[in-house]
């Protein structure tokens, strides 16, 4: 048996392995360690498999199917793997691990609350089971179950810590949009499988619904996966869910959660609708471009360390979306390698956005194990304290800065390549829009530098701001362990892009009919070496030799004195902790300029001055719906107000109506 | 097509039907509760005629026993019992006046023309007698709803809800020569068994809230329309 026959098999190994880290879990409610001893191990395994499954996918090109024997008796569940399925695999592989390392040292903490580990254990690995059941479906029915397990179990999980009022306010919210994305999906499905004539995928694939059907298909996938990946407008569950889960989970939830809802479109939009659209393309790249203005506009101005990494998620995927959207756009005007390119990025971007965001929610669990707050008003310092998880957050941070050569720069600049290239466009509206969205993608990035400044420089610089945070002590060994492998991962995507982007070609190839040139081991080179290159070994290098030369110039000489001394503080008191900059301060710029963005309440008194910084969707779309659907629910009272005769009263309407329709 | 053209058996039945409308009528309209229990006697006497007059018509047994239960159910038995409910909830003299009489008479009047207008299609029937018979018994059975709607007493519903089911019998005996003999017992049965629980309800209804005003059973959800409890905060 070759190893590529091996795929489905060991992807149906993560999936039992998931499983059954749910099924043991149980037994953490009288003996505790039943959870970092046969839990997280078992989703370790699952993750194992995962990422071979994925390798090998990609690696061998294979596409692999099967029909299980459950499901409805006319209606089996089959499953597959292709190497759509392989990247996300890969990506869920790669978080997943960590995660099941650094999972036991988090959870410890919650042995001695009211909280159930139980629980936690339970939906946890069915949480996973339902990502992995998403990435392998071959038919609607398995999608949609997997889907709604992986919705109802991420549920349990982010009310696990339930005595937090805020908490259940967030599940709500979260379950409630799961609900709508969830029927806007089936809805999807519903029309694809009118088309088809059936519900598996080779069905769907096979049939081209017609021009308005397949407009309606692609609106219901792009608003049911868009909610849940956190498009705006239906981003507002994102920034309550993820910080009232435990951080392990915020870190699966926010890095390989959004990335499944990402893989429901991609399979819907590219695989089974088939047909490029560039009024799909356009309405990708508008939402795309907004979600991540919005995004990064919005994480900006969080003092929670963990929303602003959700709203961080939302800039994340809009890039991905807008990326998206370009390959859409590329792939309509017929220019497939430029649409593999955008592709590329957008599955380069999403790999990355999985590893920096986990990295970086770790590394917040850390933060909040370690100083027993998330306000960054309350940290400051943790570099001192804190320094291992101190130096791997600055990892994350630079990563999700985009500064070379980190792997954050690696997919924006093949983004940007992308729109670059929008002058090969004859449609003269696209080649405005596409460089539009290029300025607002590079006002993105400019700003995700200074959210990322901000957050390491308020919370791990300068001095604690409050006493829990002095007190601050580093994390354990498995911890540490978890964010080091994500490190790791972070290091292989930095500096062997091409290699990676080799492997991912085999995605953009099958959906896009052409794959990327120029992958080269050391340098990349998407279009052609005379328009663009990039080379991160020698950058590193360059950097790594400068940064030594800086060091052999500047370092004290052998022998001479160092006096200690504070600095000069113009006579004053001697300055505390609360007057360094703080986050609100430092964000006041951004405040100002885009002010019309934020939902803004200011209040100055005598001795405090008071910032309340909201998010305009609420105001503008949430709240008239909330009122809209108190004042359905009055009417809809009124008529049932346990009046006996108004009731007959509405049986004798509906006669009369009903007798008048039949004659 | 005149009346006087019909043979003389369609006529009598033409003629009992049109008084059963009458009588759904008058029910409708009569606000004293022991008047109101009469006067769906002489429903059921006017059922009970044509169901035999039919039978005489067809001579099928079956109808003679359909207008047998029908005497014994709806003329005797059951009246009897709403009178003796009546009497022991003391409702003898209670008046259940229409809000709105005239109203609710033209409302009456219109659902008579549409159920006529609704019976038209049906023209299978090569006797016109059975059709205006089909109008009729369709005019019973909603003027017996709107009956249940308009009037709040809840024995006055009752009386609503067993005029629905004599227009039901009425339609059945018309138009199909009557319903085969176990549907016709097993009905009969279920209005009896239905008459019981109706009593025991009553009895239960009075006794919690001292009437049998049926708007006023809103009330009793009333208790657990309140607000759930505040949320406790950690």
């Amino acid at each position: 048996m070759s190893a590529a026959a091996l795929t489905l098999p060991l992807a149906e190994a993560a999936v039992l392995a998931a499983l059954a880290s749910a099924a043991v879990s149980p037994l953490a409610a009288r003996w505790p360690r039943a959870l970092s001893l046969l839990a997280f191990p078992l989703l370790g395994l699952a993750a194992v498999c995962a990422l071979a499954a994925g390798t090998l996918a990609l690696g061998f090109d294979v596409a692999q199917g099967a029909v299980l024997p459950l499901g409805l008796p006319w209606l089996p569940w089959q499953l597959s793997v292709d190497p759509l399925a392989g990247v996300f695999l890969l990506m869920l592989g790669a978080v997943l691990l960590p995660v099941s390392v650094y999972g036991p040292g988090y959870a410890r903490e919650f042995r001695n609350g009211r909280d159930s580990l139980a629980t936690l254990g339970v939906s946890t690995g069915l949480f996973v089971a339902g990502m992995l059941g998403v990435l392998l479906a071959a038919d609607a029915y398995l999608f949609m179950v997997a889907w709604e397990l992986m919705s109802l179990a991420s549920y349990f999980l982010v009310c696990f810590q339930h005595e937090h009022a805020d908490h259940r306010r967030a599940a709500f919210v979260y379950l409630l949009l799961a609900h709508v994305a969830g029927l806007l999906i089936l809805l999807a499905f519903g029309v694809l499988a009118a088309a088809g004539g059936g519900f598996s995928f080779a069905a769907m694939r096979a049939a081209h619904p017609d021009a308005l059907w397949a407009a309606i298909a692609f609106a219901l996938a792009l608003a049911g996966f868009g909610a849940k990946a956190g498009l705006v407008p239906l981003h507002v569950w994102l920034p309550e869910a993820h910080p009232a889960a435990p951080s392990h989970i915020s870190a699966l939830m926010s890095a390989v959660m959004l990335k499944v809802a990402l893989y429901g479109f991609l399979r819907v939009t590219f695989d089974l609708l088939g047909v490029p659209q560039w009024g799909y393309g356009v309405t990708l790249v508008v939402v795309g471009s907004a979600s991540a203005v919005l995004g990064v506009l919005l994480a900006l101005q969080q003092s929670d360390l963990k929303r602003l990494l959700a709203y961080s998620s939302i800039e994340n995927l809009g890039i991905v979306f807008l990326a998206l959207g370009l390959a859409q756009i590329f792939q309509a005007a017929g220019h497939p390698a430029l649409a593999a390119l955008a592709l590329l990025a957008a599955l380069y971007q999403a790999l990355n956005h999985a590893l920096l965001k986990g990295l970086l929610f770790l590394g917040a669990g850390a933060v909040l194990h370690g100083a027993h707050t998330r306000s960054l008003d309350r940290l400051g310092g943790l570099l001192r304290r804190m320094p291992r998880t101190g130096w791997m957050f600055l990892i994350g941070c630079l990563g999700m800065a985009a500064v070379p050569p980190l792997n954050g720069f690696v997919s924006e600049w093949l983004t940007f390549q992308a729109a670059l290239q929008a002058w090969r466009l004859h449609d003269g509206l696209l080649r405005i829009l596409v460089p539009l969205a290029a300025a607002a993608l590079a006002l993105t990035a400019a700003l995700a530098a200074t959210v990322f400044v901000r957050a390491y420089g308020i919370a791990f610089l300068g001095r604690a701001r409050s006493r829990s945070t002095r007190h601050a002590h580093e994390v354990g060994g498995g911890m540490l362990a978890g964010q080091a492998l994500l490190v790791a991962g972070i290091a292989v995507a930095a500096l062997l892009p091409g290699p990676l982007l080799g492997l991912l070609g085999r995605a953009a190839l099958q959906l896009t009919g052409s794959a990327p040139a120029g992958t080269g081991w050391l340098w990349l080179t998407p279009l052609d070496p005379a328009t663009s290159s990039y080379a991160p070994l020698p950058i590193l290098a360059v950097l790594l030799a400068v940064g030594a030369l800086g060091v052999l110039l500047l370092r004290p000489r052998q022998g001479a004195a160092v006096r200690r001394a504070d600095p000069w503080d113009c006579g004053y008191a001697p300055p505390t902790p609360r007057m360094q900059y703080s986050a609100a301060g430092f964000a006041q710029p951004q405040r100002r300029v885009f002010a019309p963005a934020y939902a803004l309440r200011e209040t100055t008194a005598a001795d405090r001055h008071e910032v309340e910084v909201g998010d305009r969707t609420w105001v503008w779309l949430y709240r008239p719906l909330g009122m809209l659907a108190d004042r359905a629910a009055d009417l809809a009272r009124r008529a049932q107000a346990g009046h006996v005769r108004r009731y007959l009263a509405w049986s004798l309407i509906t006669l009369l109506v009903l007798l008048w329709i039949v004659s | 097509m005149s009346l006087a053209a019909l043979p003389l058996l369609d006529q009598a039945v033409l003629v009992l039907a049109a008084m059963a409308l009458f009588s759904a009528f008058a029910l409708l309209a009569q606000s004293r509760l022991l008047a109101a229990i009469h006067v769906f006697a002489w429903q059921g006497l006017l059922v009970a005629a044509v169901a035999a007059l039919m039978g005489a018509a067809s001579g099928d047994v079956n109808l003679y026993v359909s207008a047998a239960i029908t005497l014994a159910l709806k003329v005797l038995l059951i009246p009897w019992m709403l009178h003796r409910l009546l009497r022991r909830l003391a409702l003898e003299r209670q008046a259940d006046p229409l809000a709105h009489p005239a109203l609710t008479l033209l409302a009456a009047a219109a659902i008579v023309v549409f159920a006529d207008w609704v019976a038209a299609p049906v023209a299978q029937f090569e006797h016109s007698a059975t059709r205006n018979v089909i109008a009729i018994s369709l005019a019973v059975v909603l003027l017996g709803l709107l009956m249940m709607v308009v009037r709040r007493q809840a024995l006055a519903q009752v009386l609503g809800f067993m005029a629905m089911e004599n227009g039901l019998l009425l339609a059945a005996v018309a138009s199909t020569h009557g319903m085969p003999l176990v549907v016709e017992l097993g009905v009969a049965f279920d209005v009896l068994v239905a008459m019981v629980l109706f009593g025991v309800f009553f009895l239960q209804i009075k006794d919690s809230i001292d009437s049998l005003d049926v708007d006023r059973l809103s009330q009793l959800s009333a208790s657990i329309e309140q607000d759930e409890e505040p949320e406790p905060r950690p």
